[in-house]
């Protein structure tokens, strides 16, 4: 699914040439839940955006969904990019579209796929996240963790055989937050979606299958903790 | 038939609106946008239209002619200064198989007294045989046997109120006379003509009484020599014979020549096409500058959303498409306003001026491309910001 061995990455040039990524080796099994926790700055969201295809590969080796992300053109990467889920800190959805449309917007991806199979695949995602009854709210009339839902609606509509998410809970308070991230995780496992995930969020480490921490560009596994007790 | 499953595949392939979304889900910026084009719009068919329209006024009294050929003096050089030449020159194309008639025309402008203020206006004056065909309209061959009666003329009703009530008085029955260059005449009759640049009104006269008026013309002298040829002659053939035939005091035109030849003198020896063609460049920039500042205010304030769509895998052409989209329906909705305001100031400047501005399809086709190249273009500018939507800095 992730295959990522050796990867180092700078960012600026010359004297402020700064290395961010040291010798990053990684992997992601299909439908594994994988969890990157570590300090600011560490280099988490670098790793994400290399992942994700959206920078370019400076040295080592990433390879997702079985292409290699070496010396790959800007086509290649955006059509990769239709097949990996994003689901961004801030929710990112487009203001002028409602929660239906913002969703189809990733159905609309989809080869092969009449106009009304698109929408109603967006209505049942939206109704799978539980907004069933808000299909025509504009983002700005959603709460902070219902647009969370419709990002993730949206980055699953496309069929994604990888979800990335970058810190996905940051804006929300420790239920909805709680929420968010179970969906993410019921649903990623029902389409057999792998899921990387980039969080600060302590209260959440539990949904892992595997936790892996980052300090300074360089990765260390670490123990899944035990999940909270039922009350 | 066939043509539906093609339609319905294409309508099934369909995606979300998203420009047409844009712009609405923003009714504040785009009102403003329309306001900004329709000004642009009826700025551009205002100049236009007078441009044109007085144009087609330097001729309203040329297209009225019966004739197919025109013999004009050479030293004329516009309907203010038509210079007289020997009426034998127009008797002498008789002589050519290919004429079936002709008719002389007297033509100069005279003073008009105002028959209820007094005062004294230039009116362009007409001199003919009544009982030659003149005009096409054929109603005018009736009217003009009033004209054998010394002192008579026909009165152009349409001409402008400065020469006085003579239409409202003639039609309540009251004997309207004036004074032309002294003499007296009395108006036997109204005919609509239509004013012109170089006239503010018209009148016709006997060739008897135009020489009674002009004492100065010289005897068998005309300005204007109308022909009409035999039906299936070729003008052209018929106009290289004659130009061959006659000495070279006379020019021979084909009636459109004969309007060419006045547009002309008004299109170059005045300023009138260069000042209302700037007119309409200033609303195009006007156009393209409001155009611009919106379609790259709305850019910029969704270059996040715009990135979040490239990191969904959405092509750059494709949002690029959604900038172009949006350019061109702010062009179809701004010129809709524009041409109905158009229709409606083009009647306004019709019943003001009596200019002859009307809303034709060469006009109407080229306002509107000229605001589909300004949204078209202004979308392209816009669409350069999009460049700087990049998916990797919005995580």
């Amino acid at each position: 699914m992730v295959v990522v061995e050796g990867l180092c990455h700078w960012y600026g040039s010359g004297e402020m040439r700064r290395q961010v990524l040291q010798q990053v080796n990684l992997t992601i099994q299909p439908g594994e839940v994988v969890l990157l926790t570590g300090p600011s700055g560490c280099g988490k969201t670098t790793l994400l955006t290399l992942v994700g295809a959206l920078r370019q590969v400076q040295q080592g080796h990433v390879r997702v969904l079985g292409q290699d992300l070496n010396g790959s053109s800007r086509r290649q990467r955006q059509q990769l990019r239709q097949r990996i889920g994003m689901i961004f800190q801030g929710h990112n959805l487009l203001r002028c579209l409602s929660a239906e449309q913002n969703v189809q917007m990733g159905s609309d991806l989809l080869p092969n796929l009449g106009y009304r199979a698109r929408r109603d695949q967006a209505r049942e995602w939206l109704r799978a996240v539980g907004l069933g009854d808000h299909l025509d709210k504009l983002p700005h009339g959603l709460s902070g963790g219902q647009k969370q839902r419709v990002a993730i609606a949206r980055a699953l509509a496309a069929h994604p055989r990888l979800l990335l998410a970058d810190e996905p809970t940051a804006a929300l308070d420790k239920q909805s937050g709680r929420e968010v991230v179970d969906l993410l995780k019921r649903l990623a496992r029902e389409q057999h979606c792998a899921v990387l995930m980039v969080t600060h969020d302590p209260r959440i480490l539990d949904v892992a299958d595997r936790l892996v921490q980052m300090e300074d560009g360089r990765l260390i596994a670490a123990p899944v903790p035990e999940p909270e007790p039922a009350l | 038939m066939s043509g539906l499953p093609g339609l319905a595949a294409i309508w099934s392939r369909r995606k979300i609106p998203l420009s047409w979304l844009l712009l609405t889900r923003q009714p504040a910026r785009l009102a403003v946008a329309l306001a900004g084009i329709s000004f642009a719009g009826i700025l551009m068919f205002m100049q236009f239209g007078f441009r044109d329209g007085l144009f087609d006024a330097s001729i309203t009294v040329h297209k009225l002619f019966d004739t197919d050929l025109v013999l004009i003096s050479p030293r004329s050089s516009s309907s203010v200064s038509m210079a007289g030449f020997p009426r034998r020159r127009l008797v002498q194309t008789l002589a050519d198989p290919d004429v079936a008639g002709i008719t002389p025309v007297h033509w100069n402008l005279v003073l008009w007294r105002n028959p209820k203020d007094l005062s004294t206006r230039s009116i362009l004056a007409l001199g003919f045989e009544p009982g030659d065909p003149l005009f096409t309209d054929p109603g005018l061959a009736a009217k003009a046997k009033v004209l054998n009666q010394r002192g008579r003329v026909l009165f152009d009703e349409l001409s402008r109120p400065e020469f006085g009530p003579v239409a409202e008085w003639f039609r309540e029955g009251r004997t309207v006379e004036s004074e032309i260059g002294g003499k007296r005449v009395r108006v036997g009759g109204l005919v609509a003509l239509g004013v012109s640049f170089g006239a503010d009104g018209n009148i016709l006269t006997s060739s008897e009484t135009y020489q009674q008026l002009l004492p100065n013309t010289p005897p068998g002298s005309i300005e204007v020599g109308l022909i009409r040829l035999r039906p299936g002659s070729d003008p052209a053939v018929v106009i290289k014979r004659l130009k061959d035939s006659l000495p070279k005091d006379v020019n021979v035109l084909t009636k459109q020549g004969f309007m060419d030849f006045e547009k002309d003198y008004w299109r170059n020896s005045t300023a009138i096409g260069f000042i209302f063609t700037l007119g309409a460049a200033m609303g195009f920039i006007v156009g393209c500058v409001i155009v611009y500042q919106i379609l790259y205010s709305d850019v910029s304030d969704h270059l996040p959303e715009y990135a979040t769509l490239m990191a969904m895998g959405y092509r750059l052409p494709t949002l690029l498409g959604v900038v172009a989209r949006e350019g061109l329906l702010l062009a179809l909705l701004g010129y809709l306003p524009a041409y109905a305001a158009g229709q409606g100031l083009y009647s306004l400047v019709r019943s003001a001026t009596k200019l002859p501005v009307y809303m034709d399809t060469p006009r109407a086709v080229l306002v509107f491309s000229l605001i589909l190249v300004m949204c078209m273009g202004s979308a392209g500018m816009a669409m350069r910001r999009l460049g700087d939507a990049d998916p990797a800095e919005i995580f």
